[in-house]
């Protein structure tokens, strides 16, 4: 790792880091220690969402401090939380409408289109698009834009008609998933054959078997083809 | 972006993608194996293990760095902590809000018991969330629990508890419906069937995905539901020891995580659902794993008299990320090589089945780069092979790798680096402690009201798993511990004295064997300080 080093302004306070570090790994050297801000170090968990400005740039930028490289007078502030509204509801009883995302969540009718969440979203999501989306009532389309949201927040940070983008994603992939994708057919009758029993010999032969013989069963065992 | 040297040695990778495309590569022999895994992974280098001096599991080989935290102080002092006031009193408390605690949750609260679900960090914060290739499950004509039974044996090298093992396949449909009437987002063909795919040591197409968001999914969709049903929830809340009458879980203390205060609950049985402890780097290893897998609850259910079992088998997940460096050991899923994804040594060929077993694919890596010094070497110093990724593109078509794996393919464009267009360098990453506390078919170990489930347990999966057990592992286990722990509630009449006697009995046995008093644990978070800032800190905080 090269020791080119770059000042970074954590929350205001100026620390000189190594250039190639993320922000999270340049935090740490700095000599904090996260108890909040930090979660799977690897983009999945939405723990460190960052807003941050570059010099001589007025305009604010976001990204996830376990992923972002810092750069040379960078002033940051992670946002580890953030008090968005999150609407309880019993998903079996709910149909897959506009009605009910905005029975739970009227503001989204106050969406501007103004794109604001889409440009704080450090996953590259179309957010204004699955609101619109779900505004229109198109539950599918919400839930396939919204797939890979990581509940960070930021969205719901930066939106001037406090939606929160995330809650309304979360219940818009529920609602698809339990409501209009047809439900898996071999599933639901592999569930009774097990119920029913059909499965306890063979396994209970199985756990039965010593070893060598599981062994000579498992060397032999044949294979699905892979394609 | 790849420096100029790595893009040179790409070039060798390309010339023979094309005669790779459909070359067939044999997996190893039982015997081939076996001497691959006593020569190259790390489980077999007895340098790393000690052997336990204190507790229920006195004897057995264990890493230095998980043996350093079993044989550790605790901070609190059993002779003179103030339990006189309990907070709070519940049927069920739950520690560990990943998948098996937000599973167990669910469940003992809907048989009527009076939960509590606390956690070190936010609900959610946890491995599942990282998960991302799949879940098993035999739920397609083709396939049987049976069949299931035998993979799982087999890639755990017949060691796994057969009744555990029983649990795990026959309640795998019924697990993947639960999730489904959840609104868990599986990939569906169109007319429901699941989509399923190959991952290493399966011997049918079983594994279920949620995109290359499997883990995410689920965890978001349990999470959801835990707050829609308004479970007890303590976020930033650890459990720091467990408390007994002196035989039986009585309850524990939590350890306010922002405010450094105590807090005692009272608890008719306790679950432990707080997973591995990747992050402490065995043998130096990077790990895959969360900011929070620091084995804390395989302590405290140690001391509280749990035994272990497999403590000395580590799974090293074969394709942790090498280059770059800001995501060093970070995962890159299985599922990549189920969708064609190849192998190559630093001349571009092959030279390991991309879907052996875990242990097998990760000792091979390791023999390529050690052994052989066929490896690429980065600038850093850092060990790798070619993961080729665009011939998964030449065999599947444009666009797969987007639409398979979305995950992967944003964690290199953040970096610069098109895994459609160049192959991703790759090196064995610290992913999974195959071992853990010992537990029944219905999760409750060797200590009484005291159950566990998922990674903090062991004897599901023998000394290896397979990929795609874990998930199922958490969910199947979380729903047993939540069920048995609100059927054992309904016989106990009155919750039983809180006291740390079985902590003095462990301190006594520390004190014999001579261990340093600063050595405490549970480690709670990991040390990322540098050590020159660490070393200079003048806070109190564990």
């Amino acid at each position: 790792m090269s020791q080119e080093m770059a000042t970074i302004y954590v929350m205001g306070k100026p620390y000189e880091v190594p250039k190639d570090l993320t922000i999270m790994k340049a935090m740490e050297y700095a000599g904090y220690r996260f108890v909040r801000g930090c979660g799977c170090r690897g983009a999945f968990c939405g723990a460190c969402g960052t807003v941050y400005r570059t010099k001589d740039d007025y305009r604010l930028k976001v990204g996830l401090a376990c992923q972002e490289v810092v750069q040379d007078e960078m002033y940051l502030s992670e946002i580890p939380f953030f008090p968005g509204n999150k609407a309880t509801y019993d998903i079996e009883e709910l149909p897959p409408t506009s009605e009910s995302v905005l029975k739970l969540y009227p503001e989204v009718f106050r969406c501007l289109a103004c794109n604001t969440c889409t440009k704080a979203c450090p996953q590259d999501i179309e957010v204004m698009e699955y609101i619109q989306a779900a505004l229109r009532g198109d539950i599918a389309k919400a839930a396939d834009l919204s797939f890979d949201c990581i509940l960070c927040g930021l969205c719901a940070a930066r939106c001037p008609a406090e939606i929160v983008q995330y809650n309304v994603a979360l219940l818009c992939r529920r609602l698809y998933s339990r409501h209009i994708a047809p439900r898996s057919p071999h599933l639901e009758k592999r569930v009774k054959e097990v119920k029913k029993g059909k499965f306890d010999k063979d396994v209970e032969k199985l756990m039965k078997t010593d070893q060598k013989k599981l062994a000579e069963l498992y060397n032999n065992r044949d294979m699905e083809p892979k394609d | 972006m790849y420096t100029p040297k790595l893009m040179e040695l790409i070039k060798r990778v390309e010339a023979t993608r094309k005669e790779r495309l459909h070359q067939e590569f044999p997996p190893l022999s039982a015997k081939a194996k076996d001497e691959l895994l006593h020569a190259f992974h790390p489980d077999f280098k007895d340098e790393v293990f000690r052997t336990l001096e204190v507790g229920p599991s006195k004897g057995q080989r264990t890493p230095t760095e998980y043996a350093d935290v079993f044989e550790a102080w605790s901070a609190i002092d059993p002779g003179s902590f103030d339990l006189s006031k309990v907070d709070r009193e519940v049927d069920v408390l739950i520690v560990g809000g990943g998948g098996a605690g937000a599973s167990a949750a669910l469940v003992a609260q809907e048989a009527g018991a009076d939960v509590l679900l606390v956690t070190k960090l936010r609900l959610g914060d946890s491995n599942t969330v990282m998960a991302q290739g799949g879940i098993q499950g035999a739920d397609k004509e083709n396939d049987s629990p049976a069949t299931h039974y035998l993979d799982v044996m087999g890639g755990g090298h017949y060691k796994n508890d057969p009744e555990l093992v029983r649990a795990l396949v026959m309640d795998a449909p019924d697990v993947l419906a639960w999730l489904e009437q959840l609104g868990v987002m599986f990939d569906k063909e169109p007319d429901g069937t699941m989509i399923t795919i190959h991952g290493g040591g399966t011997s049918r197409k079983r594994m279920h995905a949620a995109r290359d968001y499997t883990g995410g999914e689920i965890m978001k969709t349990l999470k959801d539901e835990v707050l829609n049903r308004q479970v007890p929830l303590l976020e930033f809340a650890s459990a720091y020891e467990l408390l007994t009458d002196g035989g039986k879980v009585t309850g524990a203390v939590l350890y306010n995580m922002e405010t450094d205060e105590y807090m005692v609950v009272k608890a008719k049985t306790v679950i432990l659902a707080t997973g591995g402890g990747g992050r402490l780097h065995v043998t130096g290893f990077p790990t895959s794993n969360h900011y929070g897998a620091t084995a804390d609850g395989l302590v405290l259910g140690y001391r509280a008299g749990a035994p272990l079992l497999y403590m000395d088998t580590i799974q090293y997940h074969p394709t942790g990320a090498a280059y770059p460096e800001q995501i060093l050991g970070l995962l890159v899923t299985e599922k990549v090589r189920s969708i064609g994804g190849q192998i190559t040594n630093i001349e571009g060929d092959r030279f390991v089945y991309e879907l052996e077993t875990r242990d097998v694919e990760a000792a091979a890596i390791i023999r390529e780069c050690e052994g052989r010094k066929k490896g690429v070497v980065t600038a850093s110093g850092q060990p790798g092979v070619w993961l080729d990724t665009p011939v998964i593109e030449e065999l599947h078509g444009e666009g797969t790798i987007k639409a398979r794996v979305p995950a992967m393919y944003r964690q290199y464009e953040r970096f610069g680096i098109d895994m459609t267009k160049h192959p991703i360098l790759i090196y064995p990453t610290q992913h999974y402690q195959n071992g853990g506390l010992k537990i029944d078919d219905e999760c409750e170990t060797e200590v009484k009201n005291l159950y566990a489930a998922g990674e903090v347990s062991g004897g599901v999966h023998g000394t290896n798993r397979l990929m795609g057990n874990s998930l199922l592992d958490v969910v199947v286990f979380g729903r047993r511990a939540g069920a048995a722990a609100a059927e054992r509630v309904k016989s106990i009449k009155k919750a039983g004295k809180v006291t740390l006697e079985h902590l003095k009995s462990y301190h006594e046995e520390l004190e014999k064997a001579g261990v340093p008093r600063d050595r405490t644990a549970p480690m709670l978070l990991p040390e990322y300080r540098r050590p020159e800032s660490a070393a200079r800190k003048i806070d109190n905080n564990v």
